[in-house]
């Protein structure tokens, strides 16, 4: 579904992405962890079309991100980190503004819009303007902007950061069920929440991959049974 | 081209659902109605020939405070990061708030109807001029939106994009004024030509002359695709 070949990408002389290369499969819901600046958001970035990589190259279901940028930006819903969300529009003309840009028909529109308010919880605070709301539900609406178009592949940059506990667990149970029939690839600071969501973990320290596998998998190689300790001693080590 | 609906009609609401819209309306009617009429009646001539010379340079701080938000507050608040990322090519963003700002000058300008209309009431006005001071005054009022929509992807601060915006139009506009002391006379008609003041004035008096409607709509143009090479940079 994803192919990232031998991907780097510098800011000046900072090097964010060192030569990173993974797969990600059709179905899988695949955690991409890492401290703060480890350069997942960069690895974001780039899949989602916001930057260009220095160098390497990222195939989408077989779009490579040179030629085929507006195909690939088609197929991906993404959620930035703390969901950056007009602030002047109400919440629902923002979801009819990218409805309209993700194509879907007049007709089911309407439809499409309500059933995501459902799905996210956002039927109360529809007129409202993004403005006015709480963070976490700021974060449902970047969950629906994410959402809207039913894309194939979805691209979250720490959906459950800032949510309290009740909506993480709305949000992971969210995740959960979106993630039965799509392709997810996302982060998050809270390990227990990858380990009860995804289906593969990959981690990255300095702009480098540092394991790619399952949590079973890693338990194994790593000869130690908490997940905590496996993370730090990836990450912490030099 | 459904696209850049979409993003007009996104930008058209997001300036109406603001202050800033009826603050920059205020603005203009105040300062150009108080300009012109303050020696409307002592030239005793019922024409608005006055009206449209004090466009340029009212224009060249108005408009960019209309532009100044487009790309600033985006890259500002990071919603840019979403637009961006959302199935649009750039030019189809671009042309999107560029016309936005456009219907937005022109909603600012209506208004001014009533100041044609009540000079034809008190004497014999001659609609030619005021309907070609109109069709020059969007033309101007376009370019200058280009310039300002460059100057506001330039930054993530607007403070900083109006004053970019309002620098460049204000050169634009008084071009021809400030040079004509320093530059050899040979030199005059490029200055000229370059001066958005002095091809607007030729509208302003009636007369539809293809080079200043090229000159306008070169600018708009060279200013746009500026815009789409600086939000590709920033890749």
């Amino acid at each position: 579904m994803i192919k990232i070949k031998n991907l780097t990408k510098y800011y000046g002389d900072l090097c964010a992405v060192d030569n990173v290369s993974f797969d990600i499969k059709k179905g899988e819901i695949l955690a991409l962890l890492g401290p703060n600046g480890a350069g997942k958001t960069t690895i974001y970035r780039i899949i989602t079309g916001y930057l260009k990589p220095t160098h390497g190259n990222i195939e989408v279901m077989n779009y490579n991100i040179y030629d085929h940028m507006m195909e690939i930006k088609s197929k991906i819903g993404y959620l930035p980190e703390a969901a950056p969300i007009y602030k002047d529009l109400l919440v629902y003309d923002y979801l009819d503004f990218v409805a309209d840009i993700r194509g879907i028909e007049k007709d089911k529109k309407q439809d499409h819009i309500k059933n995501l308010g459902d799905l996210c919880g956002l039927n109360n605070v529809m007129h409202m303007t993004v403005d006015e709301l709480s963070k976490g539900y700021r974060q449902r609406v970047g969950i629906a902007h994410a959402l809207m178009g039913d894309p194939e592949i979805l691209v979250l940059d720490e959906p459950t950061a800032g949510l309290d506990p009740n909506q993480i667990v709305e949000t992971r149970e969210i995740i959960k069920r979106i993630g039965r029939e799509k392709t997810i690839i996302y982060s998050t600071h809270i390990l227990s929440e990858a380990e009860a969501t995804c289906d593969r973990i990959v981690i990255i320290n300095k702009g480098k991959i540092v394991a790619d596998d399952t949590l079973d998998g890693l338990r194994k190689s790593m000869k130690e049974e908490s997940f905590e300790n496996i993370f730090m001693k990836l990450t912490k080590g030099n | 081209m459904k696209n850049i609906k979409h993003i007009f009609r996104k930008e058209f609401k997001t300036y109406f659902i603001s202050p800033i819209a009826y603050i920059v309306i205020s603005v203009f009617l105040i300062i150009i109605g108080w300009l012109f009429f303050s020696t409307f009646f002592l030239e005793k001539q019922a024409n608005l020939t006055k009206f449209f010379s004090l466009l340029p340079i009212t224009f060249a701080f108005i408009i960019p405070a209309v532009t100044m938000r487009l790309f600033s507050e985006e890259i500002n608040i990071g919603s840019y990061e979403l637009l961006i990322t959302l199935p649009l090519s750039f030019r189809e963003i671009i042309l999107g708030k560029f016309f936005a700002a456009v219907a937005f000058v022109a909603i600012m300008l209506s208004p001014t109807l009533m100041y044609a209309v009540s000079t034809s009431l008190i004497g014999d006005l001659d609609w030619g001029p005021v309907i070609g001071g109109y069709f020059g005054a969007i033309l101007l009022g376009a370019s200058f939106s280009a310039v300002g929509l460059l100057a506001s992807s330039l930054t993530r601060n607007q403070v900083v994009a109006f004053i970019i915006g309002m620098a460049i139009c204000f050169s634009l506009t008084l071009l021809i004024d400030f040079v004509l002391f320093f530059i050899p006379n040979v030199f005059i008609g490029f200055f000229q030509y370059l001066s958005a003041s002095h091809h607007f004035q030729n509208i302003a008096k009636g007369v539809l002359d293809l080079r200043d409607i090229i000159y306008f709509l070169s600018l708009s143009f060279i200013a746009l695709y500026a815009t789409n090479l600086v939000i590709e940079e920033k890749k």
